[in-house]
């Protein structure tokens, strides 16, 4: 299952979705909204997407899971618009009958995921300061 | 021929707009885009050279051809991570 979505991620229904009989490890990834980056306090994230784009993108990153693993199930999950601190902004959830298969499977869509997908964030300080998140791919942060 | 590009997040706003259009020559590229923004635009100019540019929701390199029924989209860098 492969979605963008506006409304809150019911992660549990994704891990339930991803389950099979055929496999005895679930691993689910979620990536929250966190309040401190370095000393500089985020109130929220807005998510901005290319949609089409994403969601082809998000379809070829499961595509490469079966590929390289005997992959069962498989969600990717992506909000958008504003989150509060604390919201799931990603969730990934990856079935496989052994679970060093399940945790490397999901270690990789979501390490792809914010490394290809276009969906970028808005960083919203306590005063109201706004920056769009595009790091220097140089720079090691 | 003119071409509709797709902007988003930070390139969105500096430009002030989702979309813009360019008039180019048949053959134009990538690189063409690039370079008929950047002067357009040249509060976006550095972002604009920082980012990839998608045709029909793949990444291109500067030396791909478009044509007026491509889809044509700035991607500015994605965060990347939390590392």
């Amino acid at each position: 299952m492969i979605q963008l979505t506006r409304d809150p991620i019911d992660h549990a229904a994704l891990t339930e979705l991803v389950r099979k009989p055929g496999c005895g490890a679930v691993v689910t990834f979620l990536g929250t909204v966190r309040d401190l980056t370095g000393n500089e306090e985020t109130v929220a994230l807005e998510y901005e997407a290319y949609p089409a784009m994403a969601e082809q993108m998000m379809a070829t990153i499961a595509d490469e899971l079966r590929d390289r693993w005997p992959v069962a199930g498989v969600a990717l999950v992506h909000r958008l618009g504003r989150l509060d601190v604390g919201e799931v902004s990603v969730a990934v959830a990856v079935s496989t009958p052994h679970r060093p298969d399940a945790f490397a499977a999901c270690r990789y869509a979501i390490d792809r995921l914010k490394e290809v997908v276009p969906i970028w964030k808005k960083d919203i300080g306590p005063a109201g300061n706004q920056e769009w998140i595009h790091p220097d791919a140089s720079a090691t942060n | 021929m003119i071409l509709q590009v797709q902007l988003f997040a930070r390139v969105r706003e500096l430009i002030g707009d989702e979309c813009c259009s360019l008039e180019l020559s048949t053959g134009s590229t990538v690189a063409t885009i690039r370079s008929a923004l950047g002067s357009r635009y040249p509060q976006a100019k550095d972002l604009i050279a920082r980012s990839a540019v998608a045709v029909n929701c793949e990444f291109a390199a500067n030396e791909r051809v478009v044509d007026d029924v491509d889809e044509i989209a700035v991607i500015p860098p994605v965060s990347g991570g939390g590392r």
